[in-house]
């Protein structure tokens, strides 16, 4: 039993974790607006009435479903220099995280547009708005408020997947323990203080999540 | 691309046997971790619950990659040393293990009053009302998002091979910094873990669900 933990490393190992805290939290942000947005055109681009790319496009995102995101990841930083793009790890991070998890927050936009009453479609069909039109002021602003309740898991989701950036070499948290081990040979620090960092930002960001959600619901009367 | 697989189909198809290994024994740890602490949670004794509230918090609140760094570089601190293949799949068992503690505790608790007081009425035990009434329901209720479950394990498996066991990704890996051939490297072991999701591990929960609902005269 050789458990030593040092005090006065550990305090001096943690203002370059919370300066790497501010990455991870930068790409988890910038990675959730990506599948916001992302996320969205696929759940409108699955309700397209072409039958074939409707199906090819389901495909696509079940195979981005079930294969591991860390695979994604290397196949976008490695495969972009073959064919002649060459993405910075910070891209080709931000781009991984934010298509695997518009996979997800499709289906949850998918479930929002489809709870909107058929008698709303019926009701844009009577006064002949077109459908570029129906979507963007009748049935979206209702669909969006009631895709929200199930948004705020995936934003912790991405946050804790963030550490996955670290094998492409993005500076985030998981990185900074690493390079803190292999130049000082000491482990238990930066990693036990890697863990205590995210329990301490998703133990309460799971807390607000499920307090601001139970507030959507209850002013959506749901 | 075909003498790519020639050249290197073998080694792949290695690693997708350990990728395989991982899983089983990962998910034979999940279940275990995730009946344990889901009772655990429901227990009127606080100690236990109050345990098995820490466990879930602790390695649902992480990172998969955390956990499974800390299990293999820390513990060894505290004199516990386990090998990269153990290491491996014990941290994707228990961390998936505590999400499915919480869909435990959530299908038991959304078995019917009626079948608990009927459990009463009949004078059975606690232990033999929840292994012969209560759980085999809760099964049944939980088996469809544990399908999920079982899929965000594969892919939680992924992660043993930057812990050096050699599953499909390591494989993967080696390749590519061997060859350059990234795409087809990285590209077939994303197929071939498409491939254990779509066509062994669905139908193999799909056919679970089917059997069960059966067995309870559901079907």
């Amino acid at each position: 039993m050789n458990f030593d933990w040092r005090w006065a490393f550990a305090l001096e190992i943690l203002p370059r974790l919370l300066r790497a805290t501010v990455n991870t939290l930068l790409a988890a942000g910038i990675g959730y607006a990506i599948a916001m947005v992302l996320g969205l055109v696929f759940a409108l681009a699955l309700r397209s009435p072409w039958r074939l790319p409707r199906f090819i496009l389901r495909e696509i995102l079940e195979f981005i479903r079930s294969t591991p995101l860390v695979v994604q990841i290397f196949f976008i930083f490695y495969v972009g220099p073959q064919v002649g793009i060459t993405l910075s790890p910070w891209v080709a991070g931000m781009i991984a995280i934010g298509l695997h998890y518009s996979a997800y927050v499709a289906e949850v936009y998918r479930a929002g547009i489809e709870a909107v009453p058929r008698g709303q479609w019926e009701a844009c069909r009577a006064l002949n708005l077109t459908t570029r039109d129906s979507y963007v002021r009748i049935v979206l602003p209702q669909a969006l408020p009631h895709a929200m309740p199930g948004m705020g898991n995936y934003l912790i989701g991405i946050f804790k997947d963030t550490p996955m950036l670290s094998v492409i070499g993005v500076t985030e948290l998981m990185q900074a323990a690493n390079a803190i081990g292999s130049e000082t040979y000491r482990f238990i620090e930066p990693y036990t203080l890697v863990g205590v960092i995210f329990l301490a930002l998703s133990l309460p960001t799971a807390g607000l999540v499920r307090l601001g959600e139970r507030r959507l619901r209850r002013k959506l009367g749901l | 691309m075909w003498e790519f697989l020639q050249t290197y189909g073998p080694r792949l198809l290695d690693g997708a046997l350990v990728t395989c290994a991982q899983f089983v024994l990962a998910a034979l740890v999940a279940c275990f971790a995730a009946l344990v602490a889901g009772l655990g949670r429901l227990s009127d004794f606080w100690p236990v619950r109050s345990l098995s509230i820490v466990y879930i918090e602790l390695f649902r609140g992480t990172s998969l990659l955390v956990q499974l760094y800390w299990i293999f570089f820390v513990l060894p601190l505290f004199g516990i040393s386990l090998p990269k293949f153990e290491a491996g799949f014990l941290s994707v068992g228990l961390n998936v293990g505590a999400y499915g503690a919480e869909l435990v505790r959530g299908a038991i608790q959304a078995v019917p009053r009626g079948q608990w007081e009927a459990g009463y009425a009949l004078s059975l035990s606690p232990a033999k009302r929840m292994r012969r009434i209560i759980l085999p329901q809760a099964l049944v209720l939980m088996l469809p998002p544990w399908g999920n479950l079982m899929i965000e394990l594969l892919k939680g498996t992924a992660l043993v091979a930057l812990i050096a066991v050699p599953d499909l990704m390591f494989v993967a890996k080696q390749i590519n910094g061997a060859t350059f051939r990234s795409a087809e490297a990285f590209g077939a072991a994303l197929l071939i873990y498409y491939m254990l999701a779509r066509f062994l591990i669905t139908p193999a929960m799909r056919g679970l669900e089917r059997v069960m609902a059966r067995r309870l005269g559901r079907a």
